[in-house]
C-alpha cells in the first residue's frame, strides 16, 4: 500500500546536479552548471532565460540528443526511477518518442524537407509501437486533425516546404505526440513563429498537454509565455538555476534580481509611447571562466562585495518551494538596503534605472 | 511534359554545338580533305568521294549536309584502300559496348561510393575514416589506365584468373560477360569511387548537422534508418551533380581502357577514325559520344526532381 502510494507520488523525471560542459579549443564551456529539479506526471516546468543561459542546452542533454564528441555530463538524471544520466543512444532509443519527445525551435529547419510530412508522422509509430501502416496513417490523421491543421489527408501528403511556418510547427507538435509520450520538451516553440501565431501553439501545447496528462517543459526567453501555462517556474542563469517557484510565487514575490530584470524587460502595452524599454545591461559572462561570486553580480543593480566574493546557495527560504540564490533578495530590507546603497553611490544601476 | 520538351530542346542545342565546333576543328586540318581521307585512291575515287561528303562546298553546308544525313542514320564511311564500310554498322556493334562498360562502372561506383560515403560521415574523424579516406586519396590519384595495366599484368597475366582482353556479349552467358568486364570496370571505377565518396561524406557530414537529424534521432527510430532515410537523400545532390560531369571523364577513360583490354567499343573506333585520318567517321563517332553524354545529364536532372521534391517547383 505504501509501495505504490511512494510510486504514484514519485516525480516523472528528477534531476540532480546536471552539468553539460562543453569542449572547446578555449577551454570548458559550463553550459549547465549544476541544476536540479524534479517534475511530476502532467506538470508544466518553464525554464526561462536570455540567449545562452544554456536553457537549451539543458533540455538537449536531459534528453541526451547532443552529440557524444566533446560534451562532458555530469549528475544525475531519473526518469521515472531510472537513472538515465550516462544513457547511450541505444538506450536512450527506448524512451525518445514514446517517452520523451521533442518539439524544436525552428519548424523550417526541423522537419526533413524532402519526406512527405504523413511519412515523418508515421514512421516512429510505425517503428516504434509496430504498427500496421494502415492503422499509423490513420492515426497520423487523427494527429493532424487534432493539431488543428484543415485539410489533414492532403496535408499527409505534402512536403514541409509547402505548408506555413505555424502549420510546420503544428506537424511537429503532431510528430512529438505520435507515440504518446509521458514527458515533452518544448524548446522555444514559438520563437521562429509570427506573432499572431505564437499564442495558438501555445494554447495548442497546453491543450494537448492537458488531454494527454502529459508532463511538459517549456523552454522560452520570455517570462510572459509561461506565466499563464506553466505550474513551476525556474530562472536560468549563466548555466545555473537563480530562482525556482511556482508560478503564482514567483510573479507575487520574486526575490532573484534578474528575475525581476526579466520582468522588466518585457515591454507593456500600457506604457506611453518611445518609453525606453528597460534591458538588462551588460553581457552575460564568459562560461570557460565563470565569476567567483555570483553569475548576476556584475550586471546587478543590488550588487554588494560579498556578491563578487562568494556565490549564494540557490535554498529555499520563507516560503517553501521557492528557492533563490541571492544574499540580497528583493522584495527584503537587506535587498532595499543594497539597492539604495548602490544609487547612493551612483553605481549604474542597470535594471531599475535607465532612463 | 512541357519539361521534357524543354530537356529536348536543350539537347539538340548542345548537340549542334559540339558537333559543328568538332567539323571545323577538323577542317582546320591542312591540305585537301579528300586527300587526308583516302590518300591512296585514283583521281575519280577520290572524286566520288569529294561528292559523296559534298567537300566541294562551303563548310558550314557541308556541315549541314552531314547533319542531315546524320540524323538519317547515315553516319558516313570509313575509306580504306579496299572498301568504304559504313560508320553505322561499326557503331551498331560497337556502341552497346561502351555504354556497358560506363553503366557497369557508374553502378559499381555507386554501389561502393555511397555505403563508404555514408560510414566515414557517420564515423567522421575516427580511425577507421581517416584510414578509408588516406587509402581513397591515394586510389584517387592513381590514373586510370595505370591501375587498369595493373589489373591486367597481375589478376589477368600472373594469376590468370580472368581473362586479360576481349570482349563477350551480354548473350554469351552472363559470367562468360562478366568475366570480360569485370577489370575494365574496375579500372574504371576505382578513382570515380574515392571521389564520389568524399563529395557525398563531406554533403552528409553537413546534413547530419541539421536540426531535422535531431528531431529525426529524437523520434526514437534506430540510428541506421535515420542515417538512410533522413540524411542520404538531402545530402545526395552534390553527389548527382559531380556524377554528371564525371560521365565526360568516364568517357575518356573508356577510351583508354577499351585499347588496353581490346574491347570493341566506341573508343576503339574513335581510336582508329583517327589514325586513318577518317574524319567523318570522326565527326560522327564524336557526335554520338555528345549525345550520350548529354543524354545522361538529362537523365540526371530528372534525378534530382525525385530526389528533391523542392526542384519540382522551380523547374
Amino acid at each position: 500500500m505504501t509501495d505504490t502510494m511512494a510510486a504514484s507520488s514519485e516525480p516523472l523525471i528528477a534531476l540532480r546536479d546536471v552539468t553539460t560542459y562543453f569542449k572547446t579549443p578555449r577551454g570548458l564551456v559550463r553550459a549547465v552548471d549544476g541544476v536540479s529539479f524534479s517534475l511530476e506526471r502532467g506538470k508544466t516546468l518553464g525554464i526561462v532565460g536570455e540567449s545562452g543561459c544554456g536553457k537549451s542546452v539543458l533540455s538537449k542533454s536531459i534528453m541526451g540528443l547532443l552529440p557524444k564528441r566533446n560534451v562532458v555530463r555530469g549528475g544525475s538524471i531519473k526518469f521515472e526511477g531510472r537513472e538515465v544520466g550516462q544513457a547511450g543512444a541505444n538506450e536512450l532509443r527506448e524512451l525518445w518518442g514514446n517517452q520523451m519527445a521533442m518539439v524544436f525551435q525552428d519548424p523550417m529547419t526541423a522537419l526533413n524537407p524532402v519526406m512527405r510530412v504523413g511519412n515523418q508522422i508515421t514512421e516512429s509509430l510505425i517503428h516504434n509501437l509496430d504498427v500496421s501502416k494502415d492503422f499509423a496513417q490513420e492515426t497520423a490523421l487523427q494527429l493532424l486533425t487534432s493539431v488543428g491543421i484543415p485539410e489533414p489527408s492532403r496535408r499527409l501528403r505534402q512536403y514541409p516546404f509547402e505548408l506555413s511556418g505555424g502549420m510546420r510547427q503544428r506537424v511537429m507538435i503532431a510528430i512529438a505526440l505520435a507515440c504518446g509520450p509521458k514527458l515533452l520538451f518544448a524548446d522555444e516553440p514559438t520563437t521562429a513563429l509570427d506573432v499572431t501565431v505564437q499564442a495558438q501553439i501555445l494554447d495548442l501545447l497546453d491543450a494537448q498537454q492537458a488531454e494527454r496528462f502529459m508532463a511538459m517543459i517549456l523552454v522560452t526567453h520570455d517570462l510572459g509565455v509561461v506565466a499563464g501555462r506553466a505550474d513551476d517556474i525556474m530562472v536560468m542563469y549563466a548555466g545555473q538555476a537563480v530562482e525556482k517557484a511556482p508560478t503564482r510565487t514567483l510573479f507575487a514575490q520574486m526575490r532573484h534580481p534578474y528575475t525581476e530584470a526579466l520582468l522588466k524587460s518585457i515591454p507593456k502595452l500600457d506604457q506611453a509611447s518611445h518609453t525606453r524599454l528597460d534591458a538588462i545591461g551588460g553581457r552575460p559572462p564568459d562560461l570557460v571562466h565563470p565569476p567567483t561570486g555570483c553569475r548576476f553580480a556584475p550586471r546587478c543593480p543590488y550588487a554588494q562585495d560579498r556578491c563578487l566574493q562568494e556565490a549564494p546557495p540557490l535554498v529555499s527560504h520563507d516560503t517553501p518551494g521557492h528557492e533563490f540564490a541571492c544574499w540580497y533578495p528583493v522584495g527584503t530590507p537587506e535587498g532595499a538596503e543594497a539597492l539604495a546603497k548602490n544609487q547612493a553611490a551612483g553605481i549604474a544601476a542597470t535594471v531599475s534605472g535607465g532612463n | 511534359m512541357a519539361f521534357l520538351m524543354r530537356r529536348l530542346v536543350r539537347v539538340i542545342t548542345v548537340v549542334l554545338f559540339v558537333t559543328f565546333f568538332s567539323y571545323f576543328l577538323l577542317n582546320l586540318l591542312p591540305g585537301d580533305p579528300v586527300d587526308t581521307i583516302a590518300p591512296f585512291a585514283t583521281k575519280e575515287i577520290k572524286e566520288a568521294i569529294r561528292k559523296e561528303n559534298h567537300l566541294d562546298r562551303a563548310v558550314p553546308v557541308q556541315y549541314w549536309f552531314w547533319v542531315e544525313k546524320f540524323v538519317q542514320g547515315d553516319l558516313g564511311y570509313n575509306y580504306t584502300p579496299s572498301s568504304k564500310n559504313p560508320v553505322a554498322d561499326d557503331v551498331k556493334s560497337h556502341f552497346p559496348v561502351s555504354v556497358q562498360l560506363v553503366l557497369y562502372s557508374i553502378l559499381l561506383t555507386m554501389l561502393c561510393a555511397i555505403p563508404l560515403g555514408v560510414f566515414t560521415a557517420y564515423a567522421a574523424g575516427s580511425r577507421l575514416d581517416r584510414g578509408i579516406n588516406t587509402v581513397l586519396f591515394g586510389a584517387f590519384s592513381i590514373p586510370d589506365f595505370a591501375i587498369g595495366l595493373l589489373l591486367a599484368y597481375f589478376v589477368g597475366v600472373k594469376l590468370g584468373w580472368l581473362p586479360n582482353g576481349g570482349y563477350k556479349p551480354f548473350g554469351s552467358g552472363l559470367w562468360t560477360h562478366a568475366r570480360t568486364m569485370i577489370l575494365p570496370v574496375i579500372s574504371l571505377a576505382i578513382a570515380q569511387i574515392a571521389g564520389f565518396t568524399r563529395v557525398l561524406r563531406s554533403d552528409m557530414i553537413a546534413t547530419l548537422q541539421e536540426d531535422f537529424i535531431t528531431m529525426a534521432k529524437s523520434k526514437g527510430i534506430s540510428g541506421k534508418r535515420v542515417l538512410w532515410r533522413h540524411a542520404l537523400r538531402p545530402s545526395s545532390l552534390t553527389l548527382l551533380t559531380v556524377a554528371g560531369l564525371n560521365v565526360g571523364a568516364l568517357i575518356g577513360g573508356t577510351v583508354v581502357i577499351e585499347a588496353i583490354f581490346n574491347l570493341p567499343g566506341m573508343g576503339l573506333i574513335l581510336t582508329s577514325a583517327i589514325r586513318g585520318r577518317q574524319f567523318i567517321a570522326l565527326q560522327s563517332t564524336v557526335a554520338i559520344i555528345a549525345i550520350g553524354y548529354v543524354l545522361i545529364n538529362v537523365m540526371i536532372d530528372l534525378l534530382y526532381t525525385v530526389l528533391d521534391p523542392r526542384v519540382r517547383n522551380v523547374s
